[in-house]
């Protein structure tokens, strides 16, 4: 029953965005280790992540 | 480990034969069964004439139909005319960065396709088409759902997500040639206008005189701005907390309106004409459209999305619950052109009237370019993009639940505008009821005081009488004594996500028409110069908001004229799609498959066309805007209009005019594409030279690989 609200829990965090930045810093261990820049700080990386968010059709009738 | 595991549970052989013909036994049972309750419940649905019927037949009818097309036609589709390859990499994988293009969970993806589709749009439609009865409505939701909306939005994700998320703009171009694309481009933006003006008016009539309302919709603005800081810099990237933060204070600014409405002083300062609310409405979506995004768009996108998933939940528990009797008759005499709400026989009508919910030509703006970023494999893009749209549909069918449940007599004394009732409430009692919908002034009132409201005489627009609806049904489901807060909850819930798409659409038009001025002056096209972001922000404003005012000022309601000119726009757009779709299918090689797009085209062709050709031609001054015109104009000429309805004559008169061409001018570019397809595709079949397959080279995926492997 925990695990799976658990499970649950994980999806509308996903959905949402809420844990956006900690699967940035996963992408960023498993793809940027090696290029030397310290990855975005959490502040730094939400605002650029909003920004991206907002280009294109996101919304319709 | 998961070999041996395999080889020890693996059954002897003759055993394992059975087991499988008992499985494929059982499976056929089930779905023979769901065919066949689906089938009594639609021929109930279908037959049923004189008693009530219960509104739990709808919800069953939709749920096996959809489950039957999903499971045949969908997978038929997906595998056999598109040839979904799961080994293949999508552009969320080869083009991954992290952020806009990574490859996510299935149902994150289904979450947030559907959100992106989901507006106002399928629950305005069925209450408006309600007029004709709930049948005609229910039955095109139903089967224009599975056999043309599932199909184009599945249709178009695949086609994107083959070209490197590519728009539909772009794939009319690189497939078809320059012209398709143009015509694309220029359908896009003539959509979002007329979208954005007739979500304004839903939004001003709902906000009219109605303080309680008034003060809950703008509340909505500051805690959306409230919302915006807090995850931009008090607590960066909080989205869950602040989040649930802002659904607190939206609540409580539903429960404030009440407050704001029994306060003698303040209540004035929320109760005003149509008018004013158009100009605050325009005011806002330029404010939206030039400030950054995080501060107003995004939180209040957030909102929505909460308030859209939650409600919806929540109403179809509500419904399921109380299985509520669908009062209106299957099907009316409206169906001969003289409804109230809009004017037009059943064909081609309700087809028009019904555009979101069934088939919607934006979807293939969402399916193409924003969803396929996030596709991590595409034998998911039959659940996402064919069931995005089922869901859709089921909301479209809730909403048509809330609209018959009334009583007939109350449904169409809410939504028939005061140009065809009359303007007294005793007048128009009378008159609807002598249409043999029996309601009174009384009953009215009785109803207005448990809603909170000042009047429900000739709220158009539907937004109101969704709203009625719901507030029934929540609160038979679960508690009657807050009627007021119920109803004043739904029009904040339509509110809020209407404002949102009348923003962020605003903003895409705004961006889309920097793109085109920047053909002319380079430096337009610069998104962040304040100059151009000012310019043509102002001027999409005043596109839209002139169809808002003109709606506003018509005395028959402006949804009369806006809201088929909208769905005459979105089939439009999905003809666009549909052409693309077809036009690459041929040039695939699958020329025998082509119905599948090619035959829910035909239809929105001959609908269109055919509504067009009625609202330009009509002498029914209901429906022609020219005959409407003609008639203002003698009228105008021969002194018979009151001072203030000559006063603002002339300018109807231009408008009706206006629609008229702008209605010719979405007619022929469907046309175009549409002989533009066919010569391409004539091309293709007899040998000669056509645009290349834009599609990207197969790359194995390594997801698959990691997934076998574990």
């Amino acid at each position: 029953m925990l695990a799976k609200f658990k499970v649950f829990w994980q999806g509308v965090r996903q959905l949402s965005g809420d844990d956006a930045y900690e699967r940035y810093l996963q992408h960023y261990a498993e793809h940027h280790q090696a290029d030397g820049d310290a990855p975005l700080s959490k502040a730094e990386f939400f605002k650029k992540w909003q920004d991206d968010l907002w280009q294109g059709v996101r919304r319709c009738c | 480990m998961a070999v041996s595991t395999a080889v020890l549970m693996k059954p002897p052989e003759s055993h394992h034969c059975t087991n499988l013909l008992m499985n494929r036994l059982q499976k056929n049972i089930t779905w023979i069964l769901i065919a066949i309750v689906g089938a009594s419940a639609v021929g109930g649905i279908a037959l049923s004439r004189g008693e009530h019927i219960n509104a739990l037949w709808f919800i069953t009818a939709a749920l096996c139909v959809y489950a039957i097309a999903f499971r045949f036609y969908a997978a038929w589709i997906a595998a056999t005319v598109l040839g979904v390859d799961d080994t293949r990499a999508t552009p969320a994988e080869r083009l991954n960065n992290g952020h806009d293009f990574a490859p996510t969970n299935r149902w994150i993806v289904f979450g947030h396709h559907f959100a992106a589709i989901a507006g106002p749009g399928p629950l305005v439609g069925p209450t408006l088409a309600a007029q004709f009865g709930y049948l005609p409505g229910t039955l095109w939701i139903l089967f224009g759902a599975v056999l043309g909306g599932c199909v184009q939005d599945m249709v178009t994700l695949f086609l994107s997500t083959r070209r490197d998320a590519k728009s539909l703009g772009q794939m009319a171009r690189d497939e078809l040639g320059a012209l398709g694309g143009t015509a694309a481009l220029i359908a896009t933006f003539a959509i979002m206008i007329i979208l954005i003006a007739v979500l304004g008016l839903v939004v001003v009539n709902a906000m009219k005189h109605s303080p309680w309302g008034t003060f809950t919709v703008s509340a909505t603005i500051p805690i959306a701005v409230f919302i915006g800081f807090y995850m931009r810099h008090f607590r960066p990237g909080q989205v869950l907390e602040a989040s649930a933060i802002g659904v607190a204070l939206l609540l409580l600014a539903v429960v404030g309106g009440g407050w704001v409405d029994h306060h003698e002083g303040l209540r004035t300062w929320f109760d005003h004409e149509g008018l004013t609310l158009a100009w605050w409405v325009m005011a806002y979506g330029f404010a939206a459209a030039i400030l950054p995004v995080w501060m107003l768009l995004a939180p209040r996108d957030y909102l929505s999305t909460y308030m859209k998933l939650g409600t919806i939940t929540l109403l179809a528990v509500a419904i399921i619950l109380l299985q509520p009797h669908v009062k209106m008759p299957a099907v009316t005499q409206f169906i001969d052109g003289t409804g109230p709400i809009f004017g037009g026989k059943l064909f081609p009508f309700v087809f028009i009237t019904i555009a979101c919910g069934a088939i919607s030509g934006f979807h293939a703006l969402v399916a193409s370019g924003t969803t396929p970023k996030l596709l991590a494999n595409e034998r998911d893009i039959r659940m996402i993009g064919y069931g995005g749209m089922l869901l859709e549909s089921f909301v479209a069918v809730m909403a048509m639940i809330a609209a018959t449940v009334l009583d007939p007599g109350v449904f169409f004394a809410i939504n028939s505008s005061a140009g065809v009732v009359g303007k007294e409430a005793v007048e128009a009692a009378a008159k609807i009821s002598s249409w043999g919908f029996p309601v009174t002034a009384m009953q009215m009132q009785d109803l207005a005081r448990e809603m909170g409201e000042a009047t429900l005489f000739a709220r158009t627009g539907g937004a109101p009488s969704l709203a009625v609806g719901m507030a029934s049904i929540f609160g038979s489901a679960f508690g009657q004594g807050m009627l007021a807060m119920w109803y004043h909850f739904a029009i904040m819930f339509e509110a809020i996500f209407i404002l949102t798409t009348l923003d962020a659409g605003t903003r895409v038009g705004r961006f889309m028409l920097q793109d085109m001025l920047g053909n002319i002056w380079p430096k337009m096209a610069e998104t962040s110069w304040t100059p151009s972001v000012i310019f043509s922000s102002a001027l999409v404003v005043s596109g839209w908001g002139y169809f808002l005012y003109i709606g506003v000022i018509d005395p028959n309601g402006g949804v009369n004229i806006l809201w088929p000119l909208f769905g005459i726009a979105n089939q439009m757009l999905a003809a666009i799609a549909l052409s693309v779709a077809t036009g690459i299918l041929v040039k695939s090689g699958k020329f025998k498959y082509a119905w599948v797009t090619g035959a829910p085209l035909l239809w929105l062709i001959i609908i269109t066309s055919t509504a067009a050709w009625q609202k330009i031609t009509s002498a029914d001054t209901r429906i022609g805007f020219f005959a409407a015109a003609d008639d203002l104009s003698g009228k105008l000429a021969a002194g018979l209009l009151p001072a203030e309805k000559a006063a603002i004559a002339p300018q109807l008169i231009f408008n009706l005019h206006l629609d008229a061409y702008i209605t010719i001018a979405f007619v022929g570019l469907v046309w175009l594409i549409v002989f533009d397809m066919l010569r391409v595709c004539r091309r293709y079949l007899t040998g000669k030279s056509t645009p290349p397959l834009a599609e990207s080279p197969h790359s194995p995926s390594r997801l698959v690989e990691d997934w076998v492997r574990d």
